[in-house]
């Protein structure tokens, strides 16, 4: 018989039914397999509860003599299995961005980023598992970025501000909300149909479009509230328009609908926001305007960093997008692409007036809106490594509804 | 050669069950042995089956075994509890009362009502009952009929007899020492709410009952079954959920006070036939 003198853990008048197996769990986790630990305390049931806690969890219960008198109740010999469970357990790869796996394997699956994975469990595939397909370095700092500047659309916007407008302005107003309530709805769709495909090693990034994803949502909120501020109805929707917001739905490759979605449609968007918020004719429309514009240009220059992190890679890349661009075009060849409502609309808003010379002057602002949105849009492409000519040949297939 | 085959029955007192022994048959099969299983309603039939030959392994309450062991003497051959859980062995069933009962001990139980599980259960009706009359105290039993035929491995009988005591229905309630404990902590008892009057000796659970003579396919399912290792990410999720961490060489030395309680109560006759008036699998 082994002299060795045994741990002990007191648990006072501590039960078992209020939590008295962490103590006992926290002085066997010290031991080896085999190892002895005695148990004293008061509580009444100790001596039924205890050794039905060891046996679910393959400890054994000695019962040696009270001889003392003293409060001991048993000695628990530690079983193995607390061991067993974690023998071949890995590390979901670490648990800060910093050294991402280029590759997470499937079985990490939804296991927490650098979680100590038990062995076993689902092969939970993600296809988009790969990190220069997927990541940006940028992603940790722009969703930090994101989540700090959410705004509250009932009190971000000056709702109640007096304002009346002609009602001929007020429609223009209503057909131009409409038209970007829908395309907000692509947006919030594209990203969504993405995230659940992504490897959650690469947790930042799903973060990200999480937040954008809810950007989109207060998008689709104030610009529908704006819509209905002063009436009951939405404007038009044309079908040209929204075939062109399905195929940016319908692209399933994370770079190209990245690239569609992000650094041409968006892009082209924040220039669109941006001259709503100059031209706005009331105070509503003006403040919703910037706010998501300000939302647009952080999911820009994540579709962009990204892409360009790719691009560096992958010299195949281009020939990709070239091709997405094309082949969206080609989607779209027979379509009316804008809304005419819209365009007309937004002439409407930068004209402030009927006088035909308003009318010319706010068509020049709106010729001028195209012609900056093209320019955004070369420069980006050339950022991604286009020549410029070549650049500016892909920016005029951009399709005409803008996103 | 065609490879040893086992047929198993199993009771499906739980949906469990079927991912129990579908996840071991596949790695029962990929380890040499043509295993395959199928499941009662009941362990009446089980035992039955077992005996005359129908199955060659019956995963048995430790009812189940006594009646396997009557049935097969009767018919001139022997069973053997060839594994066990580690977790089958050494329970206790306890005898509860609320805590503020004037019932301090077991005598004080005379002529009080308590409360059972089902008809069968060896832990919650059976051995504390027989654990009373041997301590002479006579008592007004109110049982409560959860899953019967299945032993009492259905929870149900014993957790309504919990709440039976917890309502001020009954004096006293029976029930295994593990489940005390899980009614405590999942709230079913109130943690300071309960005292133990009586503890019964230690006895033993289930076991894995096979016939003589043991064919090779028998003999390879017991050496798989003690081979199976709580660190095989595999396995460990069903024996998670058939709740062990690792199997154990069969025993019956733990079976005494049940197989007392059983002839005390005439549940079964000493020939195997269930002669309980009142039970009906």
């Amino acid at each position: 018989m082994s002299t060795a003198p045994v741990p002990e853990v007191d648990l006072g008048d501590l039960g078992f039914g209020r939590g008295a197996h962490l103590l006992v769990q926290r002085a066997l986790a010290g031991l080896p397999p085999g190892g002895r630990l005695a148990v004293t305390g008061r509580d009444p049931a100790l001596r039924v509860h205890l050794p039905a806690w060891c046996r679910g969890r393959g400890h054994r219960v000695e019962w040696p003599d009270r001889g003392d008198g003293s409060d001991l109740v048993a000695v628990v010999v530690r079983g193995s299995a607390d061991d067993d469970r974690w023998f071949g357990a890995e590390r979901a790869g670490p648990a800060l961005p910093s050294a991402l796996s280029s590759r997470p394997p499937a079985r990490w699956g939804l296991g927490a980023r650098g979680a100590l994975l038990e062995a076993g469990g689902p092969e939970a595939r993600f296809d988009l598992d790969d990190r220069d397909l997927v990541w940006a370095d940028i992603a940790p700092h722009l969703y930090a970025q994101a989540a700090a500047r959410q705004w509250d659309p009932q009190t971000a916007v000056p709702w109640d501000d007096p304002f009346a407008l002609p009602a001929d302005v007020e429609a223009a107003v209503v057909q131009v909300m409409t038209y970007l309530v829908e395309n907000e709805q692509a947006a919030l769709v594209v990203p969504a149909r993405l995230v659940g495909r992504i490897h959650p090693h690469f947790r930042e990034v799903v973060q990200l479009l999480a937040v954008q994803m809810a950007d989109e949502a207060r998008h689709m909120e104030v610009f529908s509230r704006r819509a209905l501020l002063r009436g009951a109805e939405m404007g038009t929707s044309s079908a040209g328009g929204r075939q062109s917001l399905f195929t940016l739905v319908a692209e399933s490759d994370f770079a190209l609908a990245s690239f569609l979605l992000s650094v041409l449609g968006e892009g082209s968007f924040v220039d669109l926001l941006s001259f709503l918020h100059e031209n706005a004719p009331d105070p509503v429309t003006r403040r919703i305007c910037w706010l998501a514009m300000q939302d647009e240009r952080r999911h820009v220059v994540f579709g962009m960093a990204h892409l360009e992190h790719q691009a560096q890679l992958d010299p195949l890349l281009r020939d990709r997008l070239r091709a997405a661009i094309h082949r969206r075009h080609d989607a779209l060849a027979d379509t009316a692409g804008l809304n005419a409502d819209v365009f007309d609309a937004l002439v409407v808003l930068a004209a402030g007036g009927w006088h035909p010379d308003d009318v010319s002057a706010g068509f020049g602002r709106v010729q001028a809106l195209q012609h900056a949105m093209d320019q955004g849009r070369q420069r980006r492409l050339v950022r991604l490594g286009f020549r410029a000519d070549e650049a500016a040949a892909l920016s005029a297939l951009h399709t005409r509804n803008f996103m | 050669m065609p490879a040893p085959t086992v047929l198993l029955g199993a009771v499906a007192y739980d949906p469990k069950v079927v991912t129990i022994w579908e996840g071991f048959r596949a790695w029962l099969r990929g380890r040499g042995l043509d295993f395959d299983f199928v499941l009662y309603s009941h362990y009446e039939r089980q035992v039955e089956d077992l005996v005359a030959g129908r199955i060659d392994a019956a995963w048995n309450s430790p009812l189940a075994w006594l009646r396997a062991e009557r049935l097969a003497a009767a018919n001139g051959t022997t069973v053997r509890a060839l594994a066990m859980r580690d977790t089958d062995q050494d329970l206790t069933s306890v005898v509860v009362v609320r805590a503020d009962s004037p019932v301090r001990q077991v005598a004080d139980l005379a002529g009080r009502v308590v409360a059972v599980g089902a008809i069968d259960s060896p832990q919650a009706t059976l051995i504390p009952l027989g654990h009373l009359a041997a301590a002479g105290v006579t008592v007004d039993v109110r049982r409560f009929d959860v899953g019967v035929g299945l032993h009492g491995d259905h929870i149900g009988g014993e957790r309504d007899a919990a709440r039976a005591l917890v309502a001020g229905e009954v004096d006293a309630a029976c029930m295994i020492d593990a489940n005390h404990l899980a009614f405590v902590q999942e709230g079913t008892l109130p943690p300071e709410g309960t005292r133990i009057v009586a503890q019964t000796a230690r006895y033993d659970h289930c076991n894995m009952t096979v016939r003589a003579p043991e064919s090779d396919g028998v003999r390879l399912f017991g050496k798989l079954l003690l081979g199976m290792s709580y660190a095989d990410p595999q396995v460990r999720p069903l024996l998670d959920l058939e709740g062990l961490t690792a199997w154990r060489e069969g025993r019956t030395t733990g079976y005494d006070a049940l197989a007392d309680a059983v002839d005390a109560n005439g549940f079964y006759s000493p020939d195997g036939r269930v002669t309980a008036p009142d039970y009906r699998p």
